[in-house]
């Protein structure tokens, strides 16, 4: 018996090892170890031996058992590592091929800035006001203080419905309505849309934004107006950003200036961007002027503000090198994902 | 307003380089626009006289020239010039010299010219005679008499000169931009008072008094009366005989040609030096074109035909200032003289006018007959009265310096109301705490002296006194801004405010915001187009006449057809933006606007149109179709918190394809419509296939929104799903089928679903297959199939009966 044993024990051995499959090496379980396996059998043949002679051939039987049962875990482990080997070689993939995505569309590059400017304004404090396109000549020249013969009211400069009502040629009729509507501490930006009579070319557009700007409080001075809009430059034009204020001249605001930035492409060494100079126009401002607080109800000796006023198409031209304002209004996709 | 450099330090000692120079002014207040270097780039040129002139041998057009440079024997020089004549005094351009060109009738070159010796036409030329825009001028300052040919030099230099040198043709001119506010700054003693002021230099003026005057007086030839103090302010006039018309020294021309001027004879130039020296435009008269010796200043007879000296006979109203002798009109007040006035070559007497006249009513006779001058542009943006006496002086004086007449003692000075300053009590308290600094009040005081405003300090008080030319001074803010510009813009301090105001977005600004964003997420790009379009566009999109849609805001001065009325939808423009992509070969385009829309209809406040939201998507493609606009619709509406929207079929709207098109509904109203454009219209925008558009009412639609969300407990009982598949009808609507479901299955259906829409064998023809999903589930129990069967059955039994649906094996 024990030879017969030894002989199952070596035929086993031989099969299992050289199985080829998980699922075959798992039969020669049933082949050798299940119910009518051949080491089972055995064992089975055994209770008619005497005592001794089955205690010994038992141990050896049970022994034959191990053998075969790690025999087998082993080869199925082994096999199983081979398949998932081969199954991980069948799946390689090319990984640099181009990645799947439902692209994402784009915000135009208007609102892209316009978007950058509320935000750094947001969070200083102010909040968005707006007004109609359509506007009345009140809110766009009388209450901002412009002459009756000022030029821009001439029909070659500004759009008109009728003799009382246009196009808003600037964002600054916000201002007046924001003082008519709001009691002080005031402080708004106002983004929108604006039209004057200028036949598109590369650098004219007969529509185009503005963001407004209107702070009105007990002693506002103008060097709240240089604090504030330097903060915005160096937010909106980088940390290094300088800014240079030059008096100017607007019917709404006494004192007026014009501020510039130290160029954002140079640095203000002299570059085709600021055509040499390192500085670069970036919007008009200065205080609040009083005919225009008197149009609020405000009483001037109490309060003063500042205004200021910028052009976005401008702002956006300059810090991405557009030549030609017309890209802006073609809307040709692929300039539009170009500021993606 | 252009500044010669040489021409400034006449009046104040501004000893800075043109870089400095330009950099204190912008600081304390002027613009720059350009500066502009003359006499550059000019070298080897000399000048040269005439000594002879003779024919060409070979060339009909071409003279051959001697011409004197000043070194012993003359040089040969060939040109194609008509204007030169024996003794006259030309620039030379000899072998190796250099101009900036471009030589006439050729293209301009960065680098300007080398002129070499050559043979034109056989004969030797060494050098070359040139012409004033050969040397870098303007066409149009060009003086008269070198107009077509070589540039005539005055008579005042000798040949051999560098010229160069000799006329100081090397200086740079300052192009300023002078605000409207500020007028007085439009002449030269205007811009010395700001260097004055800005340098510290003190500022002269220039001399007025005549050496000696003839014994007659001005008012024994001429008598004036204002018969419209209200339109004329004052009339000073002088008279001068023994007129001699012939060029203007070069000193004189030379300001001239670098203010922008082209000199004419000694008289003009004169007339245009003081004008641009004071900025107070004159006219000078042949006095025997006035009649009866008598000036009257008066309004024209309406209909009256005047010509004027530009050749023109214009229209007259009986609004417009005119200035008349004692039978008719001689010159349109402040714009033009007439044609029978003008200088002639043997006048010998003239009357010189240094006259005020009301800027609006210059402004409105110019308008009306569109004609506009130097002298018109001037009086419309305001001159100080007080200036015509010292500008007619000043004009008698150089009239007499220049040997170019002999004036006449006194002047006739008809000014009714004299021009006062506007005298202020102004508070260096005040100054102070608007500019943020605190400066003393001598400080001040010396800005303010330095610009020529008087002041009287007392305590807080500073009592100012501006000089009339500065007629922008006239509150206490505008006193800041002379004093801060003079202290410096850059030199006060900087601080940002306390935040004292909450920033905020209104719902409507974070509504769009979060609509964007929706958007983009779907895929689509924004653009952003014209506010205003062409009424034509609403016929291309087929709206009916009568569509509300139609009434326009026009306006009445627009740039052209296109630009003439305001949009009231999107759609057009989106589609012109479709049809430029797809003109351009880009395959697939997803593109939505959202903005104003305006409709003239009254509603908006202060009699002004309304203006709506909307917001317009469209899209061409090989991923588009109906469902997935629909889809994307859907999504943002969801999104936005818009709740219990719903598409119904829409057959009529002539924009879109009358099978594929649904009207956006929120109980019962129409928020917006859905659909493919219809294909003609997609064609007439050179689209040839389908176009996918949505046309929503923003603003309606923000007025839906409901964003209130409140938790749902996950549910604890698992659910029953049961699918099925019916045939039916193609007119059959899967939305009317999903409507029967939920109202037959009542509250235990938690969800239903379209998951599959099948045509084919073995559907019947003219059939549909229509797949649902049908999700029971309970809050509080475990279902039984037993009762979820029995639901499902009643559905089954309801689309039988309600659409004929057939249940189908699945």
């Amino acid at each position: 018996m024990k030879e017969k044993l030894k002989e199952l024990a070596q035929q086993a051995r031989e099969k299992i090892l050289g199985a080829a499959s998980v699922a075959e090496a798992e039969s020669f379980r049933v082949e050798y170890l299940g119910k009518k396996g051949k080491v089972t059998d055995i064992l089975k043949s055994m209770k008619d031996l005497a005592p001794e002679e089955r205690k010994s051939l038992g141990q050896a039987a049970n022994e034959t058992k191990a053998q075969i049962e790690k025999l087998i875990t082993d080869k199925m482990a082994e096999l199983k590592a081979l398949a998932r080997q081969a199954q991980l070689a069948a799946e390689t993939i090319d990984v640099t091929e181009p990645g799947t995505v439902v692209p994402l569309g784009t915000r135009h590059l208007i609102t892209q800035t316009i978007d950058e400017i509320t935000r750094i304004f947001t969070s200083m404090g102010f909040s968005v006001s707006e007004g109609p396109e359509v506007e009345t000549v009140f809110y766009n020249f009388d209450a901002l203080n412009a002459g009756p013969n000022h030029p821009a009211r001439d029909m070659t400069d500004t759009f008109y419905i009728d003799d009382k009502v246009l196009l808003r040629t600037q964002t600054s009729p916000v201002q007046v309505r924001t003082l008519l509507a709001q009691k002080p501490p005031i402080s708004v930006i106002a983004p929108g849309r604006c039209f004057r009579c200028d036949t598109p070319d590369a650098t004219h557009s007969p529509m185009f934004h503005q963001v407004e700007g209107l702070v009105v409080d007990e002693g506002i001075t103008m060097a709240d107006l240089k604090g504030v809009l330097d903060s915005f430059a160096k937010q909106m034009f980088g940390s290094s950003t300088r800014t240079n204020f030059r008096p100017h001249h607007f019917p709404f605001t006494e004192p007026s200036a014009e501020m510039d930035v130290s160029c954002f492409k140079c640095g203000g060494k002299g570059c085709r961007v600021c055509k040499g100079s390192g500085w670069i126009e970036i919007l008009g401002c200065g205080m609040v002027h009083p005919n225009v607080l008197k149009v609020g109800g405000l009483d001037t000796e109490k309060y003063t503000g500042f205004a200021f006023g910028m052009g976005v198409e401008r702002i956006a031209m300059l810090k991405y090198e557009l030549d030609d304002i017309r890209l802006l209004y073609e809307n040709d996709i692929r300039f539009i994902e170009q500021f993606k | 307003m252009l500044v010669p450099i040489r021409w400034i330090k006449d009046y104040t000692d501004v000893n800075v380089g043109v870089h400095e120079f330009v950099d204190r002014m912008v600081l304390s207040g002027s613009n720059l626009e350009t500066v502009e270097y003359f006499g550059q780039g000019i070298s080897g040129v000399v000048i040269g006289r005439i000594k002879k002139i003779e024919r060409h041998p070979n060339a009909d057009k071409l003279l051959v020239c001697q011409i004197d440079v000043g070194k012993g024997a003359p040089v040969q020089i060939v040109t194609g010039a008509a204007n030169i004549f024996k003794g006259a005094l030309v620039p030379v351009c000899l072998d190796g010299s250099h101009i900036p060109g471009p030589l006439h009738g050729q293209p301009k070159t960065e680098d300007g010219v080398t002129i070499h010796n050559g043979q034109l036409r056989g004969v030797d030329s060494f050098g070359m005679l040139c012409s004033c825009s050969e040397l870098g001028f303007d066409d149009k300052v060009v003086p008269v008499v070198s107009k077509d040919g070589i540039w005539i030099l005055p008579d005042e230099f000798e040949p051999g000169q560098d010229l160069v040198e000799a006329m100081g043709l090397d200086d740079a001119v300052v192009d300023f931009e002078i605000t409207p506010n500020r007028p007085d700054c439009l002449s030269m003693i205007g811009m010395a008072r700001e260097a004055s002021a800005t340098f510290g230099t003190p500022l002269r003026y220039p001399e007025t008094q005549c050496k000696k005057v003839a014994p007659e007086k001005s008012e024994d030839y001429i008598k004036v009366t204002i018969a419209r103090p209200d339109l004329c302010k004052r009339y000073c006039c002088r008279v001068i005989k023994d007129i001699k018309v012939e060029q203007s020294p070069w000193w004189l021309q030379r300001c001239l040609m670098y203010s922008g001027q082209r000199p004419i004879n000694n008289i003009v130039d004169i007339t245009n030096f003081v004008m641009l020296e004071y900025g107070q435009p004159m006219h000078a008269f042949d006095i025997r074109t006035v009649r009866g010796a008598h000036i009257i200043v008066d309004t024209a007879a309406d209909g009256e035909k005047f010509a004027t000296l530009d050749g023109t006979e214009r229209t007259l109203t009986g609004s417009m200032l005119m200035i008349k002798d004692a039978e008719g009109s001689t010159a349109i007040a402040g714009i033009m003289g007439g044609l029978a006035s003008e200088i002639e070559a043997d006048t010998s007497m003239v009357l010189v006018e240094s006259a005020n006249f009301l800027g609006d009513s210059v402004r409105r006779t110019s308008k009306a007959l569109t004609l506009r001058t130097e002298a018109s542009g001037r009086f419309e943006k305001g001159i100080d009265p007080n200036l015509a006496k010292d500008a007619c002086d000043r004009f008698c004086y150089l009239v007499e310096a220049l040997g170019a007449g002999t004036v006449l003692t006194g002047d006739v000075d008809v000014y009714p109301n004299v021009e006062k300053p506007v005298v202020l009590n102004i508070r260096a308290s005040r100054m102070n705490k608007l500019m943020g600094i605190e400066i003393p009040t001598e400080q001040m005081t010396s800005y303010l002296n330095a610009l020529e405003i008087k002041t009287e300090v007392n305590g807080d008080i500073i009592t100012v006194t501006p000089p009339t030319v500065r007629q922008d001074l006239l509150i206490e803010e505008d006193y800041v801004e002379e004093i801060s510009r003079l202290y410096g813009y850059d030199k006060l301090p900087v601080r940002i405010p306390a935040h004292t105001t909450e920033a905020r977005l209104t719902p409507m600004q974070e509504l769009r915001n979060r609509t964007k964003d929706i958007l983009t997420a779907l895929g689509l790009d924004e653009i952003q187009t014209y506010s205003f379009v062409s009424p034509k566009a609403s016929d291309k999109v087929r709206i009916p006449e009568d569509s509300y849609r139609r009434q326009f805001i026009k306006l009445i001065n627009p740039l052209g057809e296109d630009t003439s009325v305001m949009r009231t939808m999107i759609l057009p423009n989106a589609l012109e933006v479709l049809s430029t992509n797809w003109s351009r070969n880009i395959p697939a385009a997803a593109v939505f606007e959202l903005g104003n829309t305006f409709f003239n209809n009254g509603k908006g406040a202060d009699g002004l149109p309304e203006e709506k939201d909307a917001l317009c998507l469209a899209a061409y493609g090989d991923r588009e179709d109906f469902y997935l606009m629909k889809g994307r619709v859907e999504e943002l509406l969801t999104l936005i918190g818009v709740k219990g929207f719903e598409f119904v079929t829409e057959s009529a709207d002539p924009s879109f394809h009358p099978g594929r098109c649904a009207d956006i509904l929120k109980d019962g109203e129409k928020i917006g419509v859905l659909g493919q454009v219809h294909p003609e219209i997609a064609e007439s925008y050179g689209i040839d296939r389908p176009v996918y558009a949505a046309e929503l009412e923003f603003k309606r639609i923000s007025q839906l929104v409901d964003t209130e969300k409140k938790y749902e407990p996950l549910p604890k009982y698992p659910a029953m799903v049961r699918d099925f598949a019916l045939v039916v009808t193609e007119a059959t609507k899967a939305g009317d089928l999903e409507k029967t479901i939920r109202n037959t299955a009542g509250g235990l259906l938690e969800s239903v679903k379209l998951f599959d829409v099948y045509r084919g064998v073995p559907v019947p023809p003219g059939c549909k297959s229509l797949a649902f999903s049908l999700t029971y589930r309970s809050k509080d129990r475990t279902l039984t199939d037993a009762e979820v069967n029995d639901i499902n059955t009643k559905v089954l039994a309801a689309l039988r009966d309600s659409f004929n649906a057939v249940l189908r094996e699945i």
